[in-house]
């Protein structure tokens, strides 16, 4: 049977946000340093 | 059977300075998370990029103390990728991004127009070789050219500007480019890009 729907068939499928991208935000957290100075919070990357 | 830690408690550890918490969490919701913006954007990098975004902010505002816990972390992540995926639409719109196919790139109808650092080093090396060629002409010469190269300027205003006839200042032009190429041929010299 000729099939009907087809445009939004990738909706459905499950995605997952691949390992190198976790890695990354790993080290993004890791690298992040927040510093509060007179009430005012700097971000700072420590890489 | 394996005891699962709550996010609360995750949460909480991250905030403490446990990283390995964090990435419990991510991957614990890696996937709800990316299937749902998927579901919006149907594009997989788009959806890397976002889900990057989501938790880069949710990393931040934890980081900084900004994270009331009520218990809700799954909707509050989902929250902020559903911003973010709104956002990428309100970019597209303003933006539209076209993407070639393998029949056809875009990139052969329209092009940079302007050199690369190779080339613009190399059109500033002629460019100052020239102009050294130039002073080298005869002042009358050299004022004629410099006006009518440099400056853009008729046979006519450069015959009013100079005091001489046109047909003067038109020979003044044909010696200096006659000079020029004499100079250039001289010495060997190759002026191309």
């Amino acid at each position: 049977m000729e099939k009907i729907y087809s445009d939004n068939q990738n909706a459905c499928k499950l995605a997952k946000a691949c390992p190198e991208t976790v890695q990354f935000l790993m080290n993004y957290s890791k690298s992040l340093n927040i510093v509060t100075y007179n009430n005012i919070q700097f971000e700072n990357n420590l890489n | 059977m394996e005891l699962q830690i709550d996010d609360s408690v995750l949460v909480k550890n991250y905030i403490n300075g446990e990283e390995k918490a964090l990435e419990v969490l991510i991957n614990r919701h890696n996937q709800r998370i990316s299937s749902f913006i998927y579901s919006k954007v149907l594009d997989r990098d788009i959806t890397e990029d976002i889900f990057q975004d989501t938790f880069i902010k949710v990393i931040k505002t934890l980081r900084k103390g900004s994270y009331s816990e009520e218990g809700k972390f799954l909707p509050w992540v989902m929250r902020i990728a559903h911003n973010l995926v709104i956002d990428h639409f309100r970019k597209n719109k303003r933006m539209p991004m076209f993407e070639g196919s393998d029949d056809f790139n875009i990139f052969s109808v329209i092009g940079d127009d302007q050199l690369n650092v190779e080339k613009q080093i190399i059109k500033d090396q002629i460019d100052s070789d020239l102009n050294l060629l130039i002073e080298e002409l005869p002042e009358d010469q050299k004022e004629v050219l410099m006006m009518r190269i440099y400056r853009d300027m008729s046979f006519k205003e450069i015959s009013e500007n100079t005091g001489v006839s046109i047909n003067t200042a038109l020979g003044r032009m044909r010696y200096a480019l006659i000079n020029l190429r004499k100079v250039i041929e001289k010495n060997n010299i190759v002026l191309t890009n």
